[in-house]
């Protein structure tokens, strides 16, 4: 009997809880969708909701991402509903559902892989909510599917590193035997950064492409890599890394082999990120090609104007550089991330 | 006959041609040479690069023996190394032996928490391994995050190093922890009769149970064990590269633990189990990413080619596959053999 009563109770509370998750969706709903369930004691309902789909904190680079995004967003006093999706698009397209299903006022996100967004990026069209990707694209064709793309242009830092390669061999007859560590298979900087570097050397034909493989980001995955590298050629002279990390976990295997990294293979990353600069400034890298990850001010500042209904540029650059072991020793000091 | 037999005949076999095809592409492949004091070479590495894999799949042959499965090793790996690390990162001398054994200590230590939180749900509370181990290993990952506060922790601590990236005796010091997990896994099941009964267990829990075992208690040291395997092998990963990376530390593991154990000859419905078998497995899945690598494969074949390697592997396996194709080529081969003796008795005399 009694223990009738308390399930009694125990559920008219369940459906009393359920109900007013409904009200509140429904309040959302109602007076022009940015109210912002819940807005955080703020409770002004001006306040913007910013739905971000972050890859995950697969680098250094990726966490000055994240951190520079939640910053700035506090700073904006936008309300900031963030999601980690530890690499897997499976991850990011729950994500994205379920900020269309909260309906937040703008959806952002960095793309894990290039491929497969037109479905849920529909959703978010039908659903009147504005995308915005930062740092990485998506292929698909209908572009009225997102708003803008922030982020850096991946295939210019490929012919950036290229160049200085160039210029580093110019006197030298070659052949120049480069390997390649790619970063994961399909994703928009390994792709970009692969065809920019390409790109930039296919004038001269002394540079040799001998060895191109995925070290997925990671310096587990360099180090793995490398270390096949250096078995199966003995006449490596350049590291082309398409980050900083896979570079570092290079770096372990060539002085495993009793080489010397920098000197005896030559090496270029891209992204600049503190433990990178350090090697740099070390001599155990030779050149960074910078990938700026502080675009969080930029992003509010798409953010309110999409809100606003003001027209945005479809593409928006970061400001990039790059760094010579000189320069990564004068900038080292002061680097934020 | 007899050696065709033998049910690690064809996991060998196919570990040696793996291993012999890339000399076609790679002469040196089999080439040593010391560096710095230790021995150097594409086995080496090998061998090193599979040593965690090995521990992993030495666990999961106990947990797969008792007809569980444990999903959750890959996050317990990334957690393992980010207590260490965590811990390490906060010392005032990183290089300190007594703080880096309490960091693996403490890393050990959790990982036989989480290795007797699976047990619990499975033996005691009676959640399906599949369902009991898929918690951790979804909630596995948000606590190492939680660890590292989502960055990367990066140490330098030459004693930390040792375990997954060191040398000892000219070699691999990550081999001497691999094979001492594995000879005291051997060990003590077969030399006494936890194995038996393990196998017990894995065949009829029930039955055992009334037969007076306490699957219970076996079911969960299983996953205890399990814990402190994946937690070692996280270690050695992390040491290898000075660094915690909590989204990717053993990300997919889980998969190729399952898989070396299977390549092994242990059946995933529990019961026997072959650790000699699961060494095999294990060497033979790194042989493959080795062997990728060496060859250079074209990055975006490279999972298709790995899936047909193990399609055909699944293949010459399957008894019931081999009794077919075997038959099929022995049936067309005995016929017409009898019927030409026949022609040539003819001919002979004409």
């Amino acid at each position: 009997m009694f223990k009738k009563a308390s399930l009694v109770a125990f559920a008219s509370a369940a459906a009393l809880l359920l109900a007013g998750c409904g009200d509140d969706s429904d309040d959302t709903a109602s007076p022009g969708s940015s109210s912002a369930a819940g807005g955080g004691g703020g409770g002004s309902s001006e306040q913007i909701t910013l739905g971000f789909a972050q890859v995950g904190a697969e680098s250094g680079w990726r966490t000055a991402n994240t951190d520079s995004i939640k910053k700035s967003a506090e700073e904006a006093g936008i309300e900031l509903q963030f999601s980690d999706a530890q690499q897997k698009q499976e991850n990011q397209i729950r994500a994205i559902r379920s900020f269309i299903q909260q309906k937040v006022d703008v959806i952002a996100f960095s793309p894990v892989i290039e491929s497969g967004w037109d479905a849920v990026l529909n959703e978010a069209k039908r659903a009147n909510i504005p995308v915005i990707l930062t740092d990485r694209a998506v292929d698909s064709e209908d572009t009225s599917l997102y708003k803008t793309f922030l982020g850096s242009d991946f295939v210019l830092e490929g012919q950036k590193a290229g160049e200085w390669l160039k210029e580093e061999y110019a006197d030298e007859a070659g052949p120049v035997n480069i390997v390649e560590l790619q970063g994961t298979t399909g994703a928009a900087p390994a792709i970009d950064r692969q065809q920019g570097f390409a790109d930039a050397i296919a004038g001269e034909s002394k540079f040799k492409m001998i060895a191109s493989q995925t070290g997925d980001f990671t310096r587990a995955g360099g180090k793995q890599v490398m270390e096949a590298f250096l078995q199966a050629h003995k006449d490596i002279d350049v590291l082309y890394a398409h980050n900083d990390d896979m570079g570092l976990g290079a770096i372990e295997a060539i002085e495993a082999a009793g080489l010397t990294p920098g000197e005896d293979i030559k090496i270029i990353t891209v992204d600049a990120v503190k433990d990178g600069m350090q090697a740099l400034a070390d001599g155990k890298i030779n050149f960074i090609v910078e990938c700026n990850p502080l675009l969080g001010p930029q992003l509010m500042d798409a953010v309110k104007k999409v809100v606003a209904g003001e027209e945005i540029p479809p593409r928006i650059e970061t400001e990039e550089t790059t760094f010579t072991q000189e320069q990564a020793k004068a900038a080292l000091p002061t680097r934020q991330y | 006959m007899s050696i065709t037999r033998h049910r690690l005949f064809y996991p060998g076999v196919l570990l040696l041609v793996l291993l012999v095809s890339n000399v076609f592409f790679t002469p040196t492949f089999f080439n040593l040479r010391m560096q710095d004091g230790h021995l150097y070479g594409s086995l080496i590495d090998i061998v090193r690069n599979g040593a965690p894999l090995l521990i992993v799949a030495v666990g999961m042959t106990f947990v797969i023996a008792t007809g569980g499965i444990d999903l959750s090793v890959g996050a317990v790996m990334a957690i393992s190394g980010a207590v260490a690390t965590h811990h390490i990162a906060g010392l005032s001398n990183q290089d300190s032996t007594a703080g880096v054994l309490t960091a693996v200590g403490m890393a050990l230590g959790f990982c036989l928490l989480l290795g007797l939180w699976n047990g619990i749900l499975v033996a005691v509370v009676g959640i399906q391994p599949i369902i009991a181990t898929l918690i951790l290993m979804v909630a596995g990952r948000g606590v190492a995050q939680w660890i590292t506060d989502g960055q990367i922790i990066t140490v330098n601590s030459p004693a930390y190093k040792l375990i997954g990236g060191g040398y000892k005796l000219a070699l691999p010091f990550a081999i001497f922890l691999a094979i001492a997990v594995l000879v005291f896994a051997a060990v003590i099941s077969r030399r006494s009769a936890l194995g038996m009964l393990i196998e017990s267990v894995g065949g009829n829990a029930e039955a055992s149970r009334l037969a007076g075992i306490r699957s219970r208690g076996l079911i969960l040291l299983a996953y205890v064990f399990s814990g402190f395997c994946a937690g070692l092998a996280g270690l050695m990963i992390s040491s290898n590269v000075s660094s915690a990376d909590a989204n990717n530390t053993g990300l997919f593991y889980e998969l190729d633990a399952i898989l070396a154990v299977v390549i092994g000859g242990t059946a995933l419905i529990g019961g026997r189990y072959f650790l000699v078998g699961t060494l095999v497995g294990a060497l033979t899945i790194q042989t493959l990413t080795t062997t990728i690598l060496t060859i250079g494969i074209n990055p975006n074949a490279t999972l298709l080619f790995k899936a047909f390697v193990v399609f055909v592997m699944c293949l010459i396996q399957s008894p019931a596959f081999r009794a077919k194709v075997f038959r099929r080529r022995q049936r067309p081969a005995s016929p017409p053999a009898a019927p030409a003796s026949k022609e040539q008795h003819v001919r002979v005399p004409a």
